[in-house]
This record gives structure tokens, sequence and C-alpha cells, in this order.
């Protein structure tokens, strides 16, 4: 069972509205490298919700890591071994500093300070943060903000990443380090973007979401 | 963010440990507070404004505060000073008379008040809320009470930003306002807003936080470490301290 994440005949709609999803499948193996593109308002972010456990689906299932997940303790494990990097980098960041940031999901998972500081400061290595550790995050720019984002993502060392538009406002300097990082050290992930040189460059297979469908697609 | 517009600085209080600063603080405002004479208020007046001036307090933006607080402080001047028991001074309006007494006493009080806000601004206005925060974790306070004080600041600056956003959005758009329904409409959108907005908000940074395995504890990473001069500045703010409270005993 190489299946990471398997979704069965789901259905979702947000209470005030139509339904969003009915009878969605849609699977990922364990070394796969998907794109995810639809038009806005598809519902692209609300299926990464609903694979995180931020949301429940109607009816269907949804295993991940081979198991159904149901309910609050089921995703607390899928939220250790799955890292979710939001559309709007606001939402992600609540730490004062950059380094707080960064720290507060390495010492939730149990890891020591010395060991935290040594995650803190390989991720910023990694992503070329460096010198923005101390940083106060509300006075940063929106790709500084973007990219401290995918580090405290990054710095829970996740199995799969769901990455929501991760280069949506990043020059194309940064959007090359961000793929660079992407090719050497994610192997698993599902990138939604609107972005077609991103999807070529980063996927190996593309689905588009319409209607409430998963259909595969090519550029 | 108009609540931190001090903490930003390399002043010697900038640098001074934050637990020094609580540990401090509050005796040496409790000792204040208590005075009953002049003289203690007075000393502490000129040693808080000391202080201010070590910390580069912006003197504009401190004035402003202290504007705002003296103002209750001037109610206080309409009413004591007369009718006070005590010596009648050189003039007496009708039935209001003067008195000295009265006159001191509330000149202890308007000393006392600046003196404490002074300090006050200059000691912990000069440590970003959150350093604030973690010191009392660190000075073993209990962890509910610091979680709220964590998240009502972090809600009243989300709050804040809110507005500003939604402020600059109607001015791009040429808002300006007048005495007419459009005004008050838009401004009840504004506030409408501000409340939607602001709770989606603090529900999307939750769900980051469990994203980021969040069960009701917060970890702490920098910790404070005593230097010298903390330990200088702690023994001579205590020596101040109980300074003080001799001479109000001996009084
Ligand atoms: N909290 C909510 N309550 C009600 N409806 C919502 C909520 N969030 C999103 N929606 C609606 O659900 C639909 C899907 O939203 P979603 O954010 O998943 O779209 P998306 O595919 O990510 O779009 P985009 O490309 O613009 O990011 C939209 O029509 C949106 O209006
Ligand atoms: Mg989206």
């Amino acid at each position: 069972m190489g299946q990471l994440i398997n979704i069965r005949n789901l259905s979702f709609g947000y209470s005030n509205g139509r339904k969003l999803f009915n009878g969605l499948d849609f699977s990922l193996e364990k070394g796969e490298r998907v794109g995810l593109v639809g038009p806005n308002g598809a519902g692209k972010t609300t299926l990464f919700y609903l694979i995180m456990g931020l949301l429940r689906p109607e009816s269907g299932e949804i295993r991940v890591f081979g198991r159904p997940r149901e309910n609050e303790r089921d995703f607390s494990e899928v939220r250790q071994r799955v890292g979710l990097l939001f559309q709007d980098s606001e939402d992600q960041l609540f730490c004062p500093t950059v380094e707080e940031d960064i720290a507060f999901g390495p010492l939730n998972l149990g890891l020591s300070h010395s060991e935290a500081r040594a995650v803190v400061r390989e991720t910023c290595k990694r992503l070329g943060l460096n010198g923005l550790e101390k940083r106060v995050i509300h006075r940063l720019s929106g790709g500084e903000k973007r990219l401290v984002a995918l580090a405290t993502v990054v710095a829970m060392n996740p199995e799969c990443y769901l990455l929501d538009e991760p280069t949506a406002g990043l020059d194309s300097r940064t959007t090359e380090r961000f793929l660079r990082y992407l090719r050497e050290y994610a192997d698993t992930y599902i990138i939604i973007t609107h972005n077609h040189e991103v999807l070529k460059n980063a996927a190996d297979r593309i689905y588009e979401l319409r209607e409430g469908r998963i259909e595969p697609f090519s550029l | 963010m108009h609540l931190e517009e001090f903490a930003e600085g390399e002043s010697f209080f900038h640098r001074l440990d934050p637990r020094v600063k609580l540990l401090t603080l509050g005796p040496y405002t409790a000792v204040i507070a208590v005075a009953h004479d002049p003289v203690v208020p007075l000393a502490a007046l000129v040693l808080s404004s000391v202080m201010a001036v070590v910390a580069g307090l912006d003197r504009k933006k401190l004035l402003n505060r202290l504007a705002a607080v003296n103002i209750f402080v001037l109610m206080l001047w309409l009413f004591i000073p007369f009718g006070y028991p005590g010596e009648e001074l050189f003039f007496a309006a009708g039935p209001l008379t003067v008195t000295k007494e009265g006159i001191v006493y509330v000149l202890t009080i308007t000393m006392k008040t600046n003196a404490i806000v002074v300090a006050t601004i200059a000691m912990l206005g000069t440590s970003e809320i959150f350093s604030l925060a973690h010191a009392f974790v660190h000075l073993k306070a209990p962890g509910k009470l610091v979680h709220l004080f964590f998240f009502f600041y972090r809600y009243i600056s989300v709050l804040h930003e809110e507005y500003s956003r939604l402020r600059r959005a109607m001015k791009m758009r040429s808002f300006r306002p007048r005495t007419n329904m459009h005004t008050y409409k838009s401004y009840a959108w504004l506030v409408g807003m501000l409340l939607v907005s602001s709770y989606e908000r603090s529900r999307r940074i939750y769900n980051a936080m469990l994203c980021r395995g969040f069960s009701g504890r917060f970890p702490v990473i920098d910790h404070f470490s005593l230097r010298k001069h903390d330990i200088i500045f702690g023994v001579l703010m205590s020596t101040v301290t109980i300074t003080f409270v001799i001479i109000l005993t001996l009084s």
C-alpha cells in the first residue's frame, strides 16, 4: 500500500452554499508529485482543508497513511506528517519573530530547545533565509513571509506537502530557489498553482478540479 | 502597530531582561502608590523622568500618552483643592475656599500618577509584548493567564490591522467622510466587515496552529539570560524602592 492519500466518494458543501464536491475520488501515491489546477472557486483550497481535517466531509471516506481519518485524534496525526502551506501566509504566521514561528512546530512535536534551534538554523539555510531569524514577522515583505511560511512547514519535516499556490507573489529568482528546494528535499506533494512554468518544473502529473470532479489535465 | 510604538530601539532599557523589569517595576510603583506625603512622589517623578530620557522615548508620543492620563488628573484639580480641610490659602471665592493641604494633596496625586505612568512606559513599553509574555512564563505565572494575555494582544493587533486595511481600501477609492447617509452606511460596512473578517482570520490562525501540532501549550524558544547590567539595574531599583519605604515609615 504505497497510497498516502486516498479519497473516496467525497461530498462536501459549505453550510450556506451549493455542493462543492459530490462523489469526488482522488489518490496520491508515495513519491508522486502532483499539480492541481482549476478555476477560482473550484474548491482546491477546500480540498486541502478536508485532507487536513480542518473541515469535515458530509459523506465519503478520507484515508491518509492507509487509515481512515474521521475524528480530531486521527487528524492530529495527519497534521504531524503532512505539511500544509496556506494560500495566505498571513494566516500561517502567528508568532512574534521568524525564529519562534519556525520553532513552534518542532517544539510541539516534542523537540528540545537546542534541537529546535538546530532545525531552525538548518531550515533557514536550505531556504536561503539566513539573517532573517530574528526579524519581527509583521514587518516582513509579502514574499519574505511566503518563504518563512514555507520554512515553518518544512521545519516539521513532513512526509507529504500540500502547497497552496506557493509561488504566488514570488519573484523569478525566489521561485527558482523554491523549485530547487522541492526538487532536492520533497518527494511527495500536491501543488496548487496557476503558473504553467512551475507546473512544468515541479509536477509529474497534473489534475484539474472542475465542477466537483478531478480529472487528468495536460498543459 | 500603535501598541508597541516604544518597543523599537537600542537603549539600555530595550536591552534589559524583561524579567528584571517586571520584578522591579511592581514594588517600585506600589511604594509610589501608597506614599502619603509629597517627598517620595517627587523623588519618583524625577527618577522616572530620568528613566524616560535613558530609554530614549520619543518626547511627542510620550507627552501624548501623558496628556490622556492627565485629563483625569485635571478633573481632580477642579474639585479637591476646594473645601479640603486645612489652612485657608490666599484667596476665597465665595463659599469655595482653597486650602494648602488640598493643593498639596492633588499635587501629590499628580506626581504619583505621572511617575508611575512614565516609569511603566520606560520599562515595559520598551519590551515587545511577546517578550513580556515570555517573561511571565519564566516567572511561573499561570499558563492560562499568559495565554489570555498573548491572545488578547494577538487579536487586538489583528483587529487593528484589518481596520487599517479596510480604511486604506476605502481611501483608495476616494472615500471622504461627510455628514450624509453614504458616509454612515460605509462606516457601518466597515465595522461589520471588521467583525466578520477578524473572526474568520482568527479561525484560520487557529487552524494554522492546529496544523503545526498545537495542543494548548505555548512553547518558548528564547531563554533569557541575566547579564551584568540586568543585575546592576535590579540592585539599583531595589535600593531605591527600599529607600522609599524607609522614608515612608520614618515620616
Ligand atoms: N468559509 C467559507 N464559507 C462559505 N463558502 C466558502 C468558504 N470558503 C470558501 N467558500 C466557497 O467555496 C468555494 C471554493 O473555495 P476555495 O477557496 O476552495 O476555492 P479555490 O479553488 O481554492 O479558489 P482560488 O483559486 O481562488 O484559491 C468558493 O466558491 C468559495 O466562495
Ligand atoms: Mg484557493
